[in-house]
């Protein structure tokens, strides 16, 4: 807040002229490169949303188990404490656990198996798979020894299988839901956006007109009464396609007004003007001149909307009216805990929601990061 | 000033026709027409079949019409009687039962504008004037976390607690003397005095974002050469402050209404289901799995028409309270 009178103004010092001199030649994505990495949130934010995605690639291999692999003796078992050394030497283990029944009610109660160590190491040997359907492997990035041995670091769903590998492979699901509904608001917010910024007059009025109608609708309800009519005996593709359009067809609005914002900014500018006057054709003058300099702006708002999108699907999936098992995705992974007993008795069945918020978060945090580089010549 | 309020108005018909449409879809949409629907049902159940109320059935529902003429008795049923169709999951008009949780849901909604708007001005303002405080992180933090955190997520969390504290996981809407009380000044005080778990759970995300908008307009406001023109002719700091940039920063924050709104109804939506209160969201949901059209439908006209209707009342708001809005 505080600004410098003007008598104390000094002569910035030798590197700062050198990095004035040149971020006056410095392209537009070298800029906002610049600009980026001094967000300090946004970098870190990026790094854990390329970890998140890295996963999602190679949930078979970095997983200790597939989502399907169960064992119903250990239904309900609790996390196992990692333990990396022993006696001071590095020997990475957990202790087994063990069960008492109660003799009235017939519940297990789960504890702690001091007396049985299950060692486990790094890309050990275990379930064959193919990441994809491309890449064959059995070797997992961590895992148990023996894999018949229990190893369930985020504790067991009520069929007995592993939280954390579910976690890893729900994110595939989650993860991409996010990116093709962003895909397809993107192809429709982009053409009505482009149309109405475009054509201007009449046709803009009337788009805006709809874009705040589409806005003043409440998604959630309607998102539920759309979701909740697809047949119960849909194949996972199709509920997963049809859960997409519908996430997409509610939320292009964003995507619309931005596009269209930069178009009427952008058609005042000079460097626009002096194209045309050249004789550049209106393809060339859009794609050539103007899609480059607002590209920026539209990877910023792809970024903001797929946290929406992903914690849409993970709302609707949650009430049962998203995508169904045998599709593992984070929110159907909460449905597990939608009744109170189950989550008081068993918290750990919460924990696909830890990782919802913490890839939201960072990008939430990689989105803002971006929105803010995205027009570097602004101060 | 009338001018607008026509133009305004217009645009808030059009959205509730464009919203009735929807709905209708969402009747239209399941396979099958609905009184054979209904009919199969009731043939599962083995109760009685009436031909004559098969027919009726279908003569009010028009059925055998097209689809313009099946929308417009839908609508026109609703226009002019109230009439919303027929609940065949509990046997009774679904006008009925919209009728008796809407009004909870529009007390809790409203409710919850109060709290965001009562939180996130105050905290806004003193994370602007004291930018890099404890208190403005803090603000900054709740931002990122209530937009981060699913509403459901925050509710069971909340349940888990209360059940760890109380030993009993249920947060009730109404004290147990008025859950089936007909509406009446003590049931809506009542109401208000146990609602505001559930309405700040809605308000999270709302309050968060709202913060944030206030920091950064009255930051934008605190910088402008006014402020320092009023200090320098030593008004008093709170003065200055309150009297001016607030002033100026407020006027998005009541524009911001219009996705506040919707967002509060998805919020009571999902939190609703997951306390399981007696609000609109909690039977919109039963509605919708147990495929009873009529209600579900009515409920989604009549809460997308809750933000349409208070989206109009904060523009007409905001166009009295600033003349550059109504005349532009």
């Amino acid at each position: 807040m505080a600004t410098l009178a003007p008598g104390l103004e000094t002569t910035p010092p030798a590197e700062v002229q050198e990095a004035q001199r040149s971020a006056e030649v410095a392209s537009q994505w070298k800029l906002m490169w610049w600009k980026f990495r001094k967000d300090k949130l946004a970098v870190v934010g990026s790094v854990v949303v390329l970890f998140f995605y890295t996963m999602a690639a190679f949930a078979e291999f970095f997983a200790p188990k597939s989502p399907e692999f169960f064992n119903p003796q250990y239904v309900f078992a609790p996390p196992q404490p990692v333990y990396f050394f022993l006696d001071g030497r590095w020997d990475p283990f957990v202790y087994g656990l063990k069960f008492e029944r109660d003799p009235v009610s017939l519940k297990k109660t789960w504890s702690i198996d001091y007396n049985t160590r299950i060692p486990w190491g790094f890309l050990v040997k275990g379930e064959p798979y193919t990441i994809l359907g491309l890449i064959p492997g059995d070797t997992h990035l961590f895992g148990p020894k023996n894999p018949k041995d229990p190893f369930y670091l985020l504790g067991a769903d009520k069929s007995g299988r592993d939280m954390l590998s579910r976690i890893i492979h729900a994110a595939r699901v989650s993860l991409t839901v996010g990116l093709v509904g962003v895909f397809l608001s993107l192809v429709i917010g982009v053409t009505i956006g482009g149309i109405s910024g475009l054509l201007g007059g009449l046709v803009d009025v009337f788009i805006q007109r709809i874009i705040e109608i589409v806005n003043s609708v409440p998604s959630l309800p309607l998102m539920m009464a759309l979701a909740a009519v697809v047949p119960p005996g849909t194949p996972p593709v199709q509920v997963y396609v049809v859960i997409t359009i519908i996430l997409a067809l509610l939320s292009w609005t964003g995507m619309a007004r931005v596009v269209r914002g930069r178009f009427l900014a952008l058609r005042e500018e000079d460097f626009i003007l002096a194209a045309r006057l050249d004789g550049a054709s209106r393809g060339r003058l859009i794609f050539r001149h103007m899609v480059p300099s607002f590209l920026s702006h539209i990877i910023a708002s792809i970024t903001i909307s797929i946290p929406y999108m992903i914690l849409s699907e993970t709302g609707l999936s949650f009430l049962g009216i998203g995508l169904r098992p045998p599709v593992v995705s984070w929110g159907v992974m909460l449905r597990d805990s939608q009744q109170i007993a189950t989550v008081v008795n068993y918290p750990w069945l919460l924990l696909p929601a830890a990782a919802v918020v913490i890839f939201v978060l960072a990008m939430n945090f990689l989105g803002n990061g971006l929105r803010d580089a995205a027009d570097p010549y602004a101060n | 000033m009338w001018k607008f309020m026509l133009r305004r108005l217009t645009y808030a018909a059009a959205a509730i026709f464009i919203i009735s449409l929807v709905s209708f879809a969402v009747i239209q949409l399941p396979p099958g027409d609905y009184v054979t629907d209904m009919i199969n049902r009731m043939r599962l159940a083995g109760g009685k079949l009436d031909p004559e109320f098969e027919q009726r059935m279908r003569e009010v529902y028009g059925f055998d019409q097209p689809m313009i003429v099946q929308y417009a008795k839908w609508m026109g049923n609703i226009l002019t009687r109230g009439e919303f169709g027929y609940s065949f999951v509990y046997k009774r008009d679904a006008g009925e039962m919209i009728m008796e949780r809407l009004p909870t849901t529009a007390v809790m909604v409203l409710g919850a504008v109060m709290l965001t708007w009562s939180i996130a001005l105050p905290l806004g303002v003193y994370a602007a004037v004291h930018k890099y405080s404890i208190l403005d992180y803090g603000a900054g933090f709740i931002g990122f976390f209530g937009l981060a955190v699913p509403s459901f997520i925050l509710a069971i969390v909340v349940l888990y607690f209360t059940y760890r504290a109380f030993g009993r996981a249920t947060i009730g809407l109404f004290s147990p003397e008025y859950v089936d009380a007909p509406w009446s000044l003590a049931r809506l005080l009542d109401l208000l005095r146990n609602m505001w778990v559930p309405a700040l759970l809605a308000a999270v995300t709302g309050i968060g974002a709202l913060t944030q908008t206030m920091r950064a307009n009255l930051l934008d406001e605190l910088n402008k050469p006014y402020v320092n023109t009023a200090r320098a002719k030593g008004l008093s700091e709170a003065r200055l402050l309150w009297k001016y940039p607030v002033r100026h920063a407020l006027n998005p924050f009541v524009s911001t209404i219009g996705w506040l709104l919707p967002a509060l109804v998805a919020g009571d939506v999902i939190i609703s289901i997951v306390l399981n209160l007696p609000t609109a969201g909690s039977m919109l949901y039963a509605a919708l799995l147990q495929q009873d059209q009529y209600v579900a439908a009515g409920f989604i006209l009549l809460l997308s028409m809750l933000t349409v209707i208070g989206t109009l009342i904060s523009d007409l708001l905001l166009a009295w309270l600033d003349p550059r809005i109504r005349l532009s």
